[in-house]
């Protein structure tokens, strides 16, 4: 979800955001972990877009398969999905222990859909067990889901506006020189700007 | 006692026949009776298909399975049902599976592999519904959908050829407040989720489209590699209604699908007479 030319700064705040995601969802469940995957079409894989908690410091950028395990059945059915005592399972745990190096008793995803598609997945692992509140769990995890898929929709459309300006040579120019100025030669520079914005607008 | 369809007179668009000629006996209880309906049955006879991610063979939790199926590429590139070897890619389908048949183990179990494949995975769950109409299957465990609008009318219209041919689909409703298909078409026995420990309870929903709950919480179900575990969600509530359809056509094979729901519906716990 990153665009050639767009600022850092711009990157950082998508990864602020989903950032945010994972450690709320985290709380929330009061989880061991929590990771947003993000579809890699081109490569057909699932790619750690953020993590909070166990692997934080290890996962991010790393790549699996989309079609392993708990999070690419999630991806490709765009359901949620909990499944319990993993541990007793030696291909889950196994699977676990290669992509992250953490074995989870329990793990909870949810699929990131924009528009029917599935664009990555939402998992939350060790949730503090309470089997009676699973189908709530399920529902809240969901809403979770919707929030990463809003804020990656949003983060996706100020990239693709930015990069529009920067690949746009004289609005690059402009917008690189108002950049530089300072005080009232900025506030005067940002007037004048406004009103070519408003010329423009009428005259279309 | 039932009377076999084959003996009914053919009806068409329309019938000059009177009543006492078509008479239809399915032995149904004078009142809602829990377990008149699939009491006593194993599910023998039935044929039953998992459409999902496949099917782990010999899983001792399954047990062998009478085919299993992928949708792939045919020659010209459009997507085609062929015998498939490779098992379940993620171990969702095995564990649908498992469920069935704990609920009805003399029944015939085929799997369909419709997730990871060449295909998106619409095209490769209408493609694959085509083939199980075609095939004459009994029950159908769609413990999928899809919320792409474009498949909705293609979906609507092979659930109804599902429904006038015999095919009873089974299908889960979203996990998530989203608009998906076809669990909420009429024409299928659509599935949600209740949180009570009892396997075999299954509650009527006098507020549809979801029209069945059964429990979908902390579910015992196999793991593809010869796994055990527990899962949660409403894709494990439907194969124990989809096992409890086989159930019922093992005992009352002449049952048309509007016929199964309402044999679930008078069976249904919550479904009693007024006192």
């Amino acid at each position: 979800m990153s665009i050639d030319g767009v600022p850092p700064v711009l990157d950082k705040g998508h990864q602020r955001l989903l950032q945010s995601i994972v450690e709320v969802a985290r709380a929330i469940f009061s989880a061991g972990a929590s990771s947003i995957f993000i579809f890699d079409s081109s490569a057909g894989e699932l790619v750690f877009e953020a993590v909070s908690g166990a692997g934080e410091a290890t996962l991010l950028g790393q790549r699996f398969p989309m079609d392993e395990g708990i999070a690419g059945w999630v991806l490709q059915s765009g359901e949620p999905l909990i499944v319990d005592n993993v541990t007793s399972n030696p291909l889950h745990a196994r699977q676990f222990a290669e992509s992250t190096g953490y074995t989870p008793a329990s793990v909870m995803a949810a699929p990131l859909m924009d528009a029917g598609t599935s664009i990555g997945v939402l998992e939350v692992l060790d949730r503090r067990p309470d089997p009676a509140r699973a189908l709530g769990d399920l529902e809240m995890l969901g809403l979770f889901a919707n929030q990463a898929t809003v804020a990656l929709q949003v983060v996706h459309q100020s990239q693709e506006a930015m990069a529009r300006v920067i690949h746009d040579d004289t609005l690059a120019g402009v917008a690189v020189a108002l950049s530089g100025l300072t005080g009232s030669r900025r506030e005067a520079g940002r007037q004048l700007l406004t009103s070519i914005k408003d010329v423009l607008a009428t005259e279309a | 006692m039932p009377v076999s369809a084959d003996t009914l007179p053919r009806l068409s668009w329309y019938t000059q026949d009177r009543p006492e000629q078509v008479r239809v006996s399915a032995g149904w209880p004078a009142a809602p009776v829990e377990d008149w309906a699939a009491s006593g049955a194993t599910g023998a006879g039935v044929r039953v298909c998992v459409v999902d991610s496949g099917v782990e063979d010999g899983h001792e939790l399954v047990g062998q399975l009478a085919g299993a199926y992928s949708v792939e590429p045919g020659p010209e590139g459009s997507p085609r049902v062929v015998p498939d070897n490779r098992g379940d890619s993620s171990g969702h389908g095995t564990a649908c599976a498992s469920v069935i048949r704990r609920f009805a183990p003399g029944c015939e179990l085929v799997s369909v592999r419709v997730l990871g494949g060449f295909f998106g995975s619409s095209e490769n769950l209408i493609t694959a519904l085509r083939w199980v109409i075609d095939n004459g299957f009994d029950v159908v465990n769609l413990s999928l959908s899809t919320s792409k609008r474009t498949f909705g009318t293609a979906l609507r219209e092979l659930t109804d050829d599902a429904y006038f041919n015999r095919t009873l689909i089974v299908a889960s409703a979203h996990n998530m407040k989203v608009e998906s298909f076809p669990w909420r078409f009429s024409s299928v026995v659509s599935v949600g989720s209740h949180a009570e420990a009892d396997p075999w309870l299954y509650y009527y929903n006098p507020a549809p489209p979801v029209e069945f709950y059964a429990g979908g919480v902390n579910v015992p179900v196999a793991w593809k590699g010869g796994a055990r575990t527990l899962c949660s969600g409403n894709s494990f509530a439907t194969p124990r209604i989809a096992g409890i359809c086989a159930l019922i056509l093992s005992k009352y094979p002449e049952l048309t699908p509007f016929q199964v729901k309402t044999a679930l519906y008078l069976s249904a716990a919550n479904v009693r007479e007024q006192p």
